[in-house]
């Protein structure tokens, strides 16, 4: 997947002379994660530059730069840093357009690894989507496969307002897919179906698609039919398509590595139940993180919903 | 126009590169028995450093942070504090962990994926590592503001990197500290690289001690690799902070000869010419010199020094390795003092889904 973000990066920079990339070893480097690699050496310093190490700068720096006609693509080196830079996400990058009635506006896009499952040191394997969708005026999308990565990276850039695009790290290296470079984009504030299926809807997003996505396997060898749908934006939420599902299947499950207390999973959960309560034959579940600090990488995998987790919570609904 | 303010900035070596005195000794140094625990120490730290690298390399060790070539700014400050002062490490510092008392098995532990490594037999007021840049300038501020609420004669010293000095946070520090003469230290361990970004491309300053200026607090820059100068300008510093003095910026110039860390290639982004420069004035090459030149040392002291050095080591990876797996209960019993009521119910369930024990 890392590899089809550097892809999109590519095609975007070189199709929009204004996109920029920033951030903290993006340059020599190429990116932690090599998502930037080779970019520097294809468009210059100043088209891809290394900032100093500090992340109120690149996004701060990105609202300068995104209101006086640039598109920075920026990067957060893990979502457990992102913290310095919420002052200038959450007071100005979404308030621009609101702000000044649309005469500023923020074009960024803020990329940052997402989630756990790969052996990191503390605060390299954080999950906080909540906190960024609870923030009006900006957008949350999180790929789960490389060509969604490309297509919703190539999307994030061409929107005229603030993305976070958070990248599951355990898919950087984990997921590869023949990935067309057209420059064709995936839409924006849409779900996508990756399973169809008649008994159950199961909502997840990011990595949990893989465990998701086993289990719904293994269900289907027990008579249960589960369709699988990846949130993809997380904020806003596309819940015409769950509410569709829903009253299609008469049961929900929800799916995210991160805590329960408070998440996305919740805000799911309280749309259908404000409007589709009738079409459900059974409680809502919800599979997710525990509300606890997500610990350091020997219990990361006692942290993350594994795909028991997920068969039980399914069977639970589906009994009578 | 008339000069309001200037600045100058000073550089403090006292052992040059192949061990000759290039500045009068200080006090301590003149005890030859003092210079060869540090030495001893600083031999220690590497020894164990590069097991480490190879637990990591192995399998046996997650990420890891080599400390290689630091070693003597990590013993001269290890040496300059006394136990009772606090340290607020970034996540490099173990030279200065080990002289303080954390135990190796401890540093394996953590950087192994368990939070019990952080939970210090021995010093148990220091900071845990600190991972998120710069944020532990602060908290030594605060434990100085703490010592200094308390009238308790201890101080605080924070370590920072070159590339966390582009964080607000840095400067927020120095500027609270210098506000209310708080008895803390900040060294600035100035290894040339943040990851991949060279010093020269997070600042235009010409010394990263200059930046104590602006907040109003003495600065001063020491060779790095110069255990004997690292030693005398922190223990200066946190003697006059400790009678009232205020604080300090201290700039430790070495370099890092290892990648950031073992996830890390270096070789992507640095010419090995520059390393190869390094290699030939780093701080235990100087000491060691220096003590074969005062006739206290030798090759057959030396063989037998690492011999001792790797007992210890290989006795501290045997010791973490055999530790068990943490239990999921692990995640629940130390967030808060006791655990809320809704989170009992996730302890179970935790329980119930425990994947099996595992080795490393």
């Amino acid at each position: 997947m890392v590899e089809a973000i550097a892809l999109a990066h590519g095609w975007e920079m070189q199709h929009d002379v204004n996109v920029v990339v920033i951030g903290q070893d993006v340059g020599a480097n190429g990116g932690v994660f090599r998502a930037t690699a080779g970019l520097q050496e294809r468009f210059g310093v100043d088209r891809v530059q290394d900032t100093p190490l500090a992340e109120a700068t690149i996004a701060g720096m990105s609202v300068g730069m995104a209101t006086h006609g640039l598109k920075p693509v920026a990067e957060i080196q893990f979502m457990g840093f992102l913290y310095p830079a919420l002052d200038q996400i959450v007071n100005h990058m979404s308030r621009m357009r609101n702000r000044t009635r649309g005469r500023l506006s923020c074009p960024v896009v803020i990329r940052m690894p997402h989630g756990g499952g790969i052996h990191a040191p503390e605060h390299h394997s954080e999950s906080t989507e909540t906190m960024l969708c609870h923030i009006p005026g900006i957008r949350v999308v999180c790929p789960s496969s490389p060509a969604r990565a490309y297509g919703l990276l190539l999307a994030a850039i061409r929107d005229p307002d603030p993305v976070m695009f958070l990248e599951p790290v355990r898919l950087y290296r984990a997921m590869r897919q023949e990935v067309n470079d057209d420059g064709r984009a995936l839409p924006l504030d849409v779900c996508f179906i990756l399973r169809e299926g008649s008994d159950v809807t199961i909502v997840t997003w990011g990595a949990m698609t893989i465990e998701t996505l086993r289990a719904a396997t293994l269900l289907g060898e027990r008579g249960i039919s589960a369709e699988v749908i990846d949130l993809a934006t997380l904020s806003p939420i596309d819940i015409e398509t769950i509410l569709a599902s829903v009253a299609k299947t008469g049961r929900l499950v929800i799916v995210h590595e991160a805590a329960r207390n408070v998440g996305v999973g919740a805000e799911i959960a309280a749309l259908v139940a404000e409007r589709g309560l009738y079409d459900l034959q059974a409680p809502i579940q919800r599979v997710a993180g525990f509300d606890t600090i997500m610990p350091l990488f020997k219990l990361e995998h006692d942290y993350i919903p594994g795909v028991q987790r997920i068969i039980d919570a399914v069977e639970l609904t589906c009994a009578d | 126009m008339k000069l309001v303010a200037e600045f100058k900035i000073h550089h403090r070596q006292v052992l040059g590169p192949g061990g000759d005195l290039v500045a009068a000794l200080p006090e301590f140094a003149r005890d030859s028995g003092e210079i060869l625990r540090m030495y001893r120490a600083m031999t220690q730290v590497r020894v164990f450093d590069a097991k480490a690298v190879n637990l990591q390399r192995t399998g046996q060790l997650g990420t890891y942070p080599s400390c290689l070539g630091h070693e003597a700014a990590h013993i001269g400050i290890g040496a300059a504090m006394r136990a009772e002062d606090v340290l607020a490490p970034v996540y490099r510092e173990f030279g200065t962990q080990l002289w303080r008392g954390v135990t190796m098995t401890e540093i394996l532990t953590y950087w192994g994926g368990d939070e019990c490594g952080n939970d210090f037999a021995v010093p148990r007021d220091d900071f845990a590592w600190c991972v998120p840049i710069a944020t532990q300038t602060l908290h030594a501020a605060g434990a100085a503001m703490a010592f200094k609420v308390r009238k308790e004669p201890r101080c605080a010293l924070a370590y920072i990197g070159d590339g966390g000095t582009s964080e607000g946070t840095f400067y927020e520090a120095l500027n609270l500290a210098g506000a209310r003469a708080l008895p803390v230290v900040f060294v600035i361990v100035n290894n040339g690289w943040a990851i991949s970004v060279p010093v020269a491309a997070q600042t235009a300053a010409q010394t990263l001690a200059q930046k104590a200026v602006a907040a109003g607090i003495p600065g001063v820059q020491v060779d790095g690799n110069d255990v004997f100068a690292v030693r005398d300008v922190v223990g200066e510093a946190l003697e006059r902070a400790r009678r009232g003095g205020g604080p300090a910026l201290i700039e430790a110039l070495t370099y890092r000869l290892s990648d950031h860390t073992t996830a890390d290639d270096a070789s992507r982004y640095r010419c090995a010419q520059e390393v190869k420069d390094a290699w030939k004035v780093e701080p235990l090459l100087r000491i060691r010199s220096f003590l074969v030149n005062a006739g206290v040392w030798d090759d057959a002291k030396e063989q037998a020094l690492l011999e001792e050095c790797a007992v210890k080591v290989d006795a501290a990876v045997s010791e973490y390795l055999a530790r068990p797996k943490p239990v999921t209960d692990a995640m629940f019993d130390h967030l808060f003092a006791s655990l809320p009521a809704h989170l009992h119910e996730q302890r179970r369930l935790a329980r119930k889904y425990a994947s099996k024990p595992s080795g490393h």
